[in-house]
Order: C-alpha cells, then structure tokens, then sequence
C-alpha cells in the first residue's frame, strides 16, 4: 500500500470550538508508525479533545486529521472505516455490562470483520490472555475490579486489530493498587510496537515508553520533547502563569 | 336484603368463561408485542435527526395519551370503515390496543435509551460499529433493563383495559360476562368472579413477565 510511507496519525492546524470556547488553537502533530506519545497538561487544557477528534468522537470546526494518510472528511462518512484501525480506551472503561468479558472483545469483530463465533472466540481469548484474563472470560463487568474491566476494555481494542490505540487517562479512575497492572499490560503493547497516544499524568510510565511527551495548556500544544528532555529541561511549561506537572508520581516506582 | 346469591350458574358457563379468559390473554398478548414493537420504532422515529420524523412521531404519542381509549376502539371499529378499512371486532380491537399500547411503550423506552451512559453509545463508535448495531447490540438490553417493571406495569394495564373491547363485542372475557349477566341476570355474582379472575390474570400475567426479564434482561451489576 502507497499509504505506509504515511505518518499514522497527522493534524494540521486542527482548531475546534464548544459553542464560543475554542478548545483546540491551531494545533499540529505528527505521529510516525509505532511512535508512543504520553500526552498531559493541567485539566480542561484539551487532551481528551484532541484524541476524541482523531477517531472523530468529536467533530473540529478547522484543519484536517489524517490516519495513515486517509483525511477524516468533514461530514464524518469514512469515520466507521477510521474507529476500525483505530482503538480507544476510556477513562471509564465504558464495557458493555450486559456482556461477558469475553462477549465485549467478541461484538465488534464479528459485526464488523464478519468472522464466525469459534474464530472471534479464539481472537478474544488471544487478547483476554495478553491482558492476563482468560480465567476471567466469563465473567460480567460488575463481577470484575476496575483494574480487571479496564484490561478487558483494552482486550476489547485489541481484537479489532487496531494500528493505533488511543488512550483517555485509563487509570485515573482507579484504585491506586490497581494502576500497576493496568499500566504494566500498557507497557507490554507499547514493547509490541502498537501506535498510541496515552493521556496520562503517570509520569513513570511516560518515562518508560514515551517517545515523546507532549504538554499542553489552553488547547495549544505548549512543549513536545523525549522524556529525557521533558523531564529535566526548565522550557514553556514552568512559566510562572502556568500549573507545572509532577514529574515524580509513578505509583508503585516511587517511595 | 332479600338477594340470595347463587354462583351456580357460573359453573354452568364455565366454558363461556374459560374461552373468554384465553381470548383475553390472547389480544393482550399480542398487543403488548406489537405495542412494544412499534414503541420502539416509534422511539427510533423520535430520537431520529429529521424533523418532521420527530415531529411526527410526537404528534402520534400525544394523540394517543390524550384521547380514551374507548374513543379509539370506537373510532377503529366504527369510524375507519368510512375510508373502506373493515375490521372484525376482534381485529378491531388487537389493532386499538397495539397502537395504544405503542405510544406508551414509546414514552418509557425514550426513558430506557436515556439512561443508558453515553459513554457506552461512545465505546461502540469507537469500536467502528454502526448505529444500527449500536441500538440493537450495545442500547437495546441495559434500556429495557432500566424500564422494565414500568414497561410490565404498562402491561398489565394494557389487560385490564383490554375489558373496553367488551363495548365492540370483541369476544373475551368482559364480553363473556356481559353475555352470562344476560343469560341469568345473576350480575353481583358474575361481575364480582369476573372482576377476581382479572385479579388472578394481572398476578399471573406479572409473575411471567418478571420471569421473561430475569432471563433476558438481567445480569449483574454493582
Ligand atoms: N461536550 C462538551 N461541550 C462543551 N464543552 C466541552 C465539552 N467537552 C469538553 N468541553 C470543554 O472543553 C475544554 C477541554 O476539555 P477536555 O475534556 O478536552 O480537557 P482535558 O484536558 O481532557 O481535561 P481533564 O484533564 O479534566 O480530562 C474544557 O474547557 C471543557 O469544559
Ligand atoms: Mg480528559
């Protein structure tokens, strides 16, 4: 396909308005195949914005987005064909609680893949496994802690073969003893050279995987630097006016 | 007072009364899966982003919640032959009933659809699932989870109110002891059995509906 020498995930200048509040000013990103993109800024700055937009979760007002090379057209005809490649995983988990564990990774590959019920099983238990869950496959969302359900959200992702995953601050509704196993299964699609762009304010994990961290405020993108640039350099981020993240707090990896 | 009451004749009629009790439960069952079905069409109409759709689907709800019912039955059986559509009663009276039936069901589905998070509606977008299969896979089971006993309610009554039909003669149960009441003028009698035997149909008629949500619309949750 002409569409691999692409970057997998392009904006340019992207803005996008609430009614009168613009929440996303003019901005550019480049994200290359198998990149690892750790995206934070102080609350209401935009992140959760800009990556609903990339699988046009939400709808932006000027610029384009193109995922691997094909622009998201304005009227959002082609973005079904998008959400295909491209996995989301919510803060909330949002799983389907009238299903099983297993019948949440099943639903959208065979609707849309079409393949039969013992493949799609097969499929699902690969990826209820690499979340370390299969002893779990039939149990229902409410049955399972919240670290156990946001692995099942990202077996869920990972069944429809996605090229990019998107997180949405995936642990931050969880209780802090579950953030470990939720970020470790995070590590391991990261060492498995998936795209993904993760809100996070765990700093630890950006260090561990990011290829970049990108720091934004006020709907602009203020800094983008590898973590080791991020994280020790005094740039845009440490003027006074604005709130500074912490660069310390990986649960589990800090005292 | 000088009435002697008499059951006798009702165990003579016994048949009458059986038959009416199936008919009964036969239109209302067939109302409630219409109705529901229609409900939710109307629903989809409602929640639909044309206009005139939505409007048009309100116009019906409204219509309806805010006529008698007997008004409608009347209106079907005697009324709609004017524009060449003939009903016997008992058509005339399933086809009354569903479409009342319908716009009700339609005001408490609205109700399951909102309450279902947004977030799930956002996880099958997400997912590249269309908005067919994300009502029909995704919406559909935790909405009616979430309005089911109203739903039952709505039910119940759908059967008791089925006893109007008794004023186009549609053969069930009231219409059986309208019949009887004529026959043996024993009216105390049968209308205080009748009225027990609606009693024993609405427990009966719930506790099958409390079993059907139990096996497809429950499942745990926190
Ligand atoms: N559906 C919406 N309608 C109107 N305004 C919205 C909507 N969603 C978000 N906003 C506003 O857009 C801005 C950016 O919100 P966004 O959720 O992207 O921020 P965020 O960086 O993800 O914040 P947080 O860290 O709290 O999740 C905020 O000011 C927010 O109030
Ligand atoms: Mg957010």
């Amino acid at each position: 396909m002409e569409q691999s020498a692409a970057p997998a995930i392009r904006l340019e200048h992207v803005s996008k308005w609430f009614g009168k509040l613009k929440v996303l000013q003019d901005v550019d990103l480049t994200v290359n195949r198998g990149e690892h993109i750790v995206l934070c800024g102080p609350s209401g700055s935009g992140k959760s914005t800009l990556i609903r937009c990339i699988n046009r979760l939400e709808e932006v007002q000027e610029g384009r987005i193109l995922v691997d090379g094909v622009e998201l057209r304005g009227d959002g005809r082609n973005a079904e064909d998008i959400r295909r490649h491209v996995g989301m995983v919510f803060q909330q988990f949002n799983l389907f609680p009238h299903m099983t564990a297993l019948e949440n990774c099943m639903l959208a590959p065979r609707r849309i893949h079409r393949i039969g019920k013992d493949e799609a099983r097969a499929r699902a238990m690969g990826h209820l496994e690499r979340v370390h869950l299969a002893d779990h496959a039939q149990k229902y969302p409410a049955q399972l802690s919240g670290g156990q359900q946001q692995r099942v959200a990202i077996a869920r992702a990972l069944c429809m073969n996605p090229d990019i995953l998107l997180f949405d601050e995936p642990t931050s509704a969880l209780d802090p003893e579950m953030v470990k196993e939720v970020l470790d299964t995070m590590v391991e699609l990261a060492d498995a050279g998936i795209t993904m762009i993760c809100v996070t304010h765990e700093m630890g994990f950006a260090r561990a995987v990011a290829h970049r961290v990108i720091f934004m405020d006020r709907g602009e993108i203020l800094e983008s630097a590898p973590p080791e640039e991020f994280f020790s350099a005094p740039p845009a981020r440490t003027r006074p006016d604005l709130p500074r993240p912490d660069p310390q707090p990986l649960r589990g990896a800090s005292p | 007072m000088s009435y002697q009451f008499d059951f006798s004749p009702l165990l003579t009629y016994w048949p009458e009364l059986a038959a009416g009790i199936v008919q009964t439960l036969r239109i209302s069952c067939i109302a409630m899966v219409a109705g529901l079905v229609l409900g939710i069409a109307l629903t989809a109409l409602r929640m639909s982003p044309s206009r005139p759709l939505r409007w048009l689907a309100v116009s019906y709800i409204e219509l309806v919640r805010n006529t008698p019912f007997l008004v409608q039955i009347f209106f079907i059986f005697f009324g709609l032959p004017a524009l060449g559509l003939r009903f016997d009663a008992t058509q005339a009276a399933v086809l009354a009933m569903s479409l009342n039936c319908s716009a009700y069901a339609a005001e408490i589905v609205r109700g399951g659809v909102q309450a279902v998070p947004k977030g799930q509606v956002e996880a099958g977008r997400a997912l590249g699932l269309g908005t067919a299969d994300i009502y029909r896979f995704i919406v559909f089971r935790p909405a009616i989870r979430a309005i089911y006993p109203s739903l039952c309610s709505q039910f119940v009554l759908l059967m008791l109110n089925s006893s109007l039909v008794a004023a186009i003669s549609a053969e069930e149960l009231t219409y059986a002891a309208q019949m009887i009441d004529n026959r043996t003028f024993r009216s105390f009698e049968i209308f205080a059995v009748v009225g027990l035997l609606y009693l024993a149909l609405s427990q009966c008629l719930s506790l099958v509906l409390a079993a059907i949500g139990r096996a497809y619309f429950s499942y745990p949750s926190k």
